[in-house]
């Protein structure tokens, strides 16, 4: 089956900064990756690449086996229209939701359906309420982002995103901004995507969530892959002291059992 | 003392309100004209094309530093010249106060679109917003409620500079009020009934200024808490 998601010898330098050296990933389909790493590792640098927000130096990403950007001596050109189209087709969540504040939380979510879609406002409607109703928040559909509390809008950023119909969902450190107590309904949206058969990249630090949603974890060093596998071998008996030292710093101070 | 009489002013309002009618055509014209054009220039220069955005950049600099006296003098009286066109004080008055109001809309617009944060911009570029799209939609909307305490202070600014081109004789309020006092002999009642319909006519335009920031307060962030 073609990977929702190929990457292949990926680069991304910003000014001198060579932040990703060559990534190859796949993520197949229906299957939720986690990326991890400490800051400055490039994770978010390559999820941020795979909606192309920032466009590599070198590499080839396909997307459900399309091949994004013209080859063109040697190198990938990519046009801005194409991009565009792209973005509709692979859905960001960010750490700081980004709702467009001056919209209602409908509004929020009918917007790229018939600004960049083209959906009429019926269609568009109907839509963004079955999205909302996923998340569970039908209910504050009239209501202004300002209304909602850091989980209610991270989880209508995850309908806006959805309400385009992406083959791949990308979430880069959702739940970094919020407070510890509204931090488990955004990963239960997550889990639950996950288990409906969302295609999902996520960035986080929740090690926990790691363990118990994704396929298949990553961990990023210094723009590159360090390790890679199912969650309960990287997690539980990671192959480099690398690992070990960041996992043995996540849990230091765990209850005890 | 000075013996207080309006009966002539008052006897001749409307020589004063044709003048008024005037004024705000000259303004609203400007307005009309001035404001386009100062999101064009600051959109231009916000662009990444280095030669646009400097040009604009020096337009912006050029019609800011200059005294509007001395553009208005300039479009009426040297621009025919240069270019052979017949140049009334109407169009000269509209078109200096055009192009000079949007250098300073210009920066309205430049700081308002600058404060929006970064994030507005990614999230409408990860749905698939073009930049255009995301300015139209996303960014302006937001932007231009922070803008309209700027905006508003800058548009009485400009209704009162236009007291300039009673110099090149267009019959604004500021020329009938000269006519009118020197036919009158009565110039501390004329001036004083001119300040008041200046005063009346900013106070309406603040007060509606003041109405629209209210009302888009209602939806979403705006310049009120």
């Amino acid at each position: 089956m073609t990977p929702a998601v190929e990457i292949r010898d990926l680069h991304k330098s910003f000014g001198d900064l060579h932040v990703l050296k060559g990534i190859d990933l796949d993520v197949q389909q229906g299957e939720a990756v986690v990326l991890l790493g400490s800051s400055g590792s490039g994770k978010s640098t390559l999820l941020r690449c795979i909606n192309f927000m920032e466009e590599p130096n070198d590499g080839r990403i396909r997307i459900n086996g399309d091949l994004i950007g013209a080859e063109r001596g040697g190198k990938m050109v990519y046009r801005e229209n194409e991009l565009c189209k792209l973005r509709t087709r692979v859905g960001m969540v960010f750490q700081h939701f980004n709702l467009f504040p001056h919209m209602t939380v409908l509004e929020n979510v009918m917007e790229g359906q018939v600004v960049v879609l083209g959906r009429s406002k019926a269609e568009a409607r109907d839509k963004a309420l079955a999205q909302l109703a996923r998340v569970g928040l039908e209910e504050k559909a009239p209501e202004y982002p300002s209304r909602l509390s850091g989980g209610q809008k991270q989880r209508v950023a995850i309908a806006r995103a959805l309400a385009m119909d992406p083959e791949v969902m990308l979430f880069d450190e959702v739940t970094s901004a919020l407070d510890p107590e509204l931090v488990g309904e955004v990963l239960k949206t997550m889990r639950q995507l996950a288990e409906e058969g969302m295609t999902m990249v996520c960035v986080t630090h929740e090690i926990g969530f790691a363990y118990h949603v994704a396929n298949k974890v990553c961990f990023l060093q210094d723009g590159q892959i360090l390790e890679q596998g199912e969650p309960h071998k990287v997690l539980k008996t990671p192959e480099t002291s690398r690992v070990r030292d960041f996992l043995d710093g996540h849990s230091l101070f765990k209850l005890p059992d | 003392m000075h013996n207080w009489d309006f009966a002539a002013t008052l006897g001749d309002i409307d020589f004063l309100l044709l003048g008024l009618w005037n004024t705000l055509q000259v303004f609203g014209l400007a307005l009309v004209f001035g404001i386009p054009l100062g999101l064009a220039i600051a959109l231009g220069r916000m662009s990444r094309i280095p030669v646009l955005s400097q040009l604009c950049s020096f337009v912006i600099e050029f019609f800011r530093t200059t005294p509007p006296l001395v553009q208005l003098f300039w479009f009426f009286f040297a621009l025919p010249i240069l270019i052979s066109v017949q140049m009334t004080p109407f169009v000269a008055s509209v078109l200096t106060f055009s192009i000079q109001s949007s250098a300073f809309f210009a920066e309205i617009f430049r700081g308002g679109i600058n404060s929006i944060d970064k994030g507005q911009w990614e999230a409408a570029k990860a749905i698939g917003m073009t930049r255009p799209v995301c300015l139209r939609r996303i960014i302006l909307p937001q932007a231009v409620k922070r803008m309209i305490p700027a905006f508003a202070e800058r548009s009485i600014e400009l209704l009162k500079t236009t007291t300039l081109i009673s110099t090149v004789s267009y019959a604004d309020l500021m020329f009938q009020a000269n006519e009118l006092a020197s036919k009158t002999f009565r110039p501390l009642e004329v001036y004083t009934v001119v300040a008041v319909m200046y005063f009346f006519l900013i106070l309406v335009f603040s007060q509606l200024t003041i109405l629209l920031e209210h009302r888009l307060a209602r939806s979403g962030e705006g310049t009120l808490r």
